[in-house]
């Protein structure tokens, strides 16, 4: 089976949605959607045996073979994990969905399409291994969650968390394709694997640090990394189902799998490492401390996922730091890119759950405000029970999964202390403190989200529905996720065989050959207290300390500015305001205007290429004679359009362009085009007679408003093109590039086309299509014309009030 | 010849470019009939104006001395178009004064709140 096409099924399937959601009424269309993630999730289970020992699958199908554009799809451990991260979080989202949103007043069909082809552009930015067709997909996920966040589009604050998440994503797009193209003229290949097998050589290229620098801005908006982070929070706006799915288990992941998967590329670089590094940790410490500001639920969940999403982006640079170690898959570093991975899966587990509680509690209760909410625990138990198993993995207590990554990340953080290059000797200290603040706040929010919903004084009169149960369908999908999160704490090494290990040996090729050669053991005791125990066993207790006093320090958070969410505000009104202003600036409404900047730039620019290429040229030969007849008919030209010009009567101007006119015809018998002459002759009394006729309904020539500047700044352009024109006349006449297609024409003429008027044979034979169009040009004036003098505008009171 | 039509041309165009200028419609409209006489004879012009004998086989005509058929043909088109865009920029222009009182093309931008 074609891996290529399997990566289009959602989005093909996409296609029948609209029809099944407008014929198939009763049945709620999330059950058809739900066939496709389900059916992906176990094809792609049966790859795990080959993939778990190390081997690959690829599949190619051409896009743009001269360009050597392809979609090629490469499933390695990592991309199988994050294929099946997609799909089966993807299938569980589906069916929560399909209780969540009405049948009947939800626009079904929309939803569920924009959701498929987010699927597609998912599972094409972890499975491409082409950079360029990746960066398709990875817009791909920018577009479809726009569209999903604006998913209630009435709604001010959808559109603009929107708008919001799509330019600081696409964005970050943007500087990634740059460093796409730059990898690509390094390495003259767009292969990621033809990218890695020559990594050495690329390190020392002048691009390199660009491209690292671009390629990780494009990881960080989209991970929602500090300072990007700031669109997470305002897409929650989105129908909690894709907050579960994009916004906290798949999408802001396609930053870390950009990173996981540029790590065998990248990680000799040093700065490849304080900056994934550092930016992680500080995201992770920045996030969980201003999760506790938040008063909405899902605010809460959005800084969390913020905060996770920078751990698991430290210990992705902390695994890219292995490259410099001689014995690194022997030391507590290898911990790091193990950890990275372990978590994530844990967290897309908890935090999918707690996304679903959340809109649950929405669901059920009406209000998402923690203020307003608590005492839940008696009225919705189930509920309850699975927010606390999330929570308390989210905070890293056992016996849930979130506490074993929880420990190998801090063992993570301690190993980077003992790491000697790049000035870590100095600075590395600072890593796991960061870490362990992080942590604390990260318990303190875990539980600040469970126990103020769910525990405390029950409020029915602030909440806008009487509290209840959610129905058991909507219920399956968070609990599921829940027992998955204990199940997970009990079985770490099985997950770790078949869904961790290829995935490491993956991003740390320069550490293991293949999977079975990753000797990470997992267990929640290791036989004696290490330092990372007693790191948690202080998070427990400060963390509780600090939650239990919650109340009384909460309120400091209102000093805290937002400074950063403003400076977007500020950077989108004003430029919006500025390209108002500037387009203001030049679009006056006057044709006058528009015709002064085309004339002027004309003149500039023909003037310009006439110097630049030193084009003027007069040539004194082959000159035609000069008789009396042409100064004559010349002079009655020149004489008739000074009086055009100067006329102050409709009439006499209309009358010397007459004149014009029929000196132009005699010209055209003098040059020996009788044709010409004919025809214009005709052309110029009927323009004449049009032109009286309508005389009478025209009004007087008046130029009383046109002031001497106004004239003589017109008479300056004007003279600009005239020369331009004389100019161009000349330099036509001198200089002819090519030989003139004429000749041929003299030639063939009667031979070819049987005919002596060469003139007319070329109009109707050689080019009977111009002519055919030219009758074409007359017909539709002809029609413009006709309708011109039958239209009345109709309400003509009060629309021409400036009369 | 030539070099005095090529300056012929310019005058033309530039008296043209200085009508279209101006705020009354019916001088813009002069205007573009002036700018299509100069367009036409510089097509002329630039393919030489010394043909000895018109563009229409005839016994005893070599073919060097017929005028250039080309910018002929090409002006022929031209005429006709031209005429068909002034008629209709005429006819704009007297439904323009006949609806909204004024040819003059300050008041005719409309207003800020007239979309």
């Amino acid at each position: 089976m074609s891996l290529v096409l399997l990566i289009f099924l959602p989005i093909i399937a996409a296609l029948f949605i609209p029809l099944l959601f407008k014929k198939v009424g009763q049945i709620h269309t999330g059950w058809f959607v739900l066939l496709v993630p389900a059916a992906l999730f176990i094809y792609y289970s049966t790859l795990l045996p080959s993939i778990a020992e190390g081997g690959n699958r690829v599949s190619e199908l051409q896009w743009i073979p001269s360009l050597d554009i392809a979609f090629i799809a490469y499933i390695d451990g990592l991309s199988l994990l994050f294929s099946l991260l997609i799909t089966g979080i993807g299938a569980l989202v589906v069916l929560y969905s399909i209780f969540y949103l009405d049948k009947y007043r939800e626009q079904l069909h929309n939803f569920y399409v924009y959701l498929l082809m987010f699927m597609t552009a998912m599972l094409g930015v972890v499975q491409s291994d082409h950079l360029i067709s990746l960066y398709l997909f990875w817009e791909l996920t920018s577009i479809s969650s726009f569209l999903l966040i604006g998913y209630w589009y009435t709604r001010d604050r959808s559109r603009f968390g929107a708008l919001k998440s799509m330019i600081i994503t696409v964005f970050g797009g943007l500087m990634m394709l740059g460093g796409f193209v730059l990898l690509g003229i390094m390495g003259n290949t767009y292969s990621i694997r033809g990218l890695i097998s020559q990594a050495p050589e690329l390190v020392g290229h002048d691009f390199f640090v660009w491209a690292l620098v671009l390629i990780l801005l494009g990881a960080f908006t989209k991970s929602a990394q500090f300072p990007f982070y700031i669109w997470l929070p305002d897409a929650m706006e989105a129908p909690t189902p894709v907050s579960a799915y994009l916004h906290s288990a798949t999408m802001v992941k396609a930053g870390l799998y950009l990173v996981a998967r540029f790590t065998p590329i990248f990680a000799a670089s040093g700065t490849w490492v304080w900056l994934v590094t550092g930016i992680g940790l500080f995201t992770m410490l920045w996030g969980s401390f201003f999760a506790l500001k938040q008063k909405d639920l899902k605010g809460i969940l959005a800084f969390s996922t913020v905060s996770q999403l920078g751990l698991i982006m430290s210990l992705l640079g902390v695994s890219a730091a292995g490259f410099h170690v001689e014995n690194a898959t022997e030391i507590a570093l290898k911990y790091a890119g193990f950890a990275a991975i372990f978590h994530l899966i844990n967290h897309a587990v908890f935090k999918g759950s707690l996304f679903m509680i959340a809109g649950i509690v929405d669901h059920e209760t009406g209000t998402r405000d923690i203020r307003k909410l608590g005492g839940l625990m008696s009225l919705m138990p189930i509920s309850f029970t699975v927010a606390m198993i999330g929570a308390f993995s989210m905070a890293g207590l056992p016996p849930f999964g979130g506490f074993l990554s929880k420990e190998m990340f801090l063992t993570g953080m301690v190993a980077l202390t003992e790491f000697d290059l790049f000035s870590m000797d100095v600075w590395g200290i600072l890593f796991p403190v960061i870490a362990w603040i992080g942590s604390v706040f990260t318990f303190i929010y875990s539980f600040y989200f469970v126990f103020h919903t769910f525990a405390g004084k029950h409020k029915p009169e602030e909440l806008p529905k009487p509290a209840h149960e959610a129905p058991k369908g909507m219920l399956i999908s968070p609990v599921f996720l829940a027992i998955l999160a204990v199940v997970i704490f009990f079985i770490p090494n099985i997950v770790g065989e078949w869904l961790v290990n290829p995935a490491v040996a993956a991003i740390q090729p320069f550490m293991y050959e293949s999977p079975s050669d990753v000797h990470v053991h997992v267990a929640a005791w290791h036989g004696y207290i290490t330092p990372e125990l007693w790191m948690t066993l202080g998070i427990f207790a400060v963390g509780g300390l600090m939650f239990w006093t919650l109340r009384k320090w909460q309120h400091q958070y209102e000093r805290f500015p937002n400074t950063l969410n403003s400076l977007y505000d500020k950077g989108m009104f004003l430029s919006d305001m500025g390209a108002n202003r500037f387009s203001r600036l030049y679009m006056t409404g006057f044709i006058r205007s528009y015709l002064v900047y085309m004339f002027s730039f004309l003149v500039i620019i023909v003037l310009g290429t006439f110097v630049l290429n030193d084009a003027f040229a007069i040539d004194m030969n082959n000159l035609a004679p000069v008789g009396l007849y042409e100064i004559v008919i010349m002079l009655a030209l020149l004489g008739s359009t000074v009086t055009i010009l100067f006329s102050k009567s409709r009439l006499t101007a209309i009358i010397a362009l007459g004149a014009v006119g029929y000196s132009v015809a005699l010209f055209f018998v003098i040059f020996r085009a009788p044709d010409l002459a004919l025809t214009q002759l005709v052309i110029e009394t009927i323009s004449v007679a049009l032109f009286l006729l309508a005389f009478y309904h025209l009004p007087q020539i008046s130029r009383k408003e046109e002031r001497m500047r106004f004239r003589f700044g017109n008479a300056m352009i004007a003279l600009g093109v005239g020369v331009m024109m004389t100019l161009i006349a000349l330099a036509a006449h001198s200089g002819k590039a090519l030989p003139s297609i004429s000749e041929f024409y003299k030639e063939t003429v009667y031979k070819e086309a049987g005919g002596g008027n060469i003139v007319n044979v070329i109009l109707v034979d050689y080019r009977g299509f111009d002519t055919l169009f030219e009758i074409g040009v007359l017909g539709i004036a002809g029609i413009g014309i006709i309708t011109l003098i039958k239209l009345r505008l109709t309400k003509k009171e009060g629309q021409h009030e400036n009369k | 010849m030539e070099i005095i039509m090529s300056v012929v041309i310019g005058f033309l165009f530039m008296a043209a470019v200085y009508l279209m200028l101006s705020k009354s419609l019916i001088r813009i409209i002069i205007g573009t009939g002036l700018l299509s006489h100069g367009a036409h004879l510089l097509l002329l012009t630039m393919g030489g104006l010394g043909g000895e004998a018109p563009p229409v086989v005839a016994d005893g005509v070599s073919v060097s001395d017929y005028a250039d058929p080309l910018p002929q043909a090409l002006i022929l088109t031209a005429i006709v178009i031209s005429f068909a865009v002034t008629s209709f920029f005429l006819v704009v222009a007297y439904r323009a004064y006949q609806e909204l009182g004024t040819d003059n093309m300050e008041l005719l931008k409309g207003t800020e709140d007239h979309e």
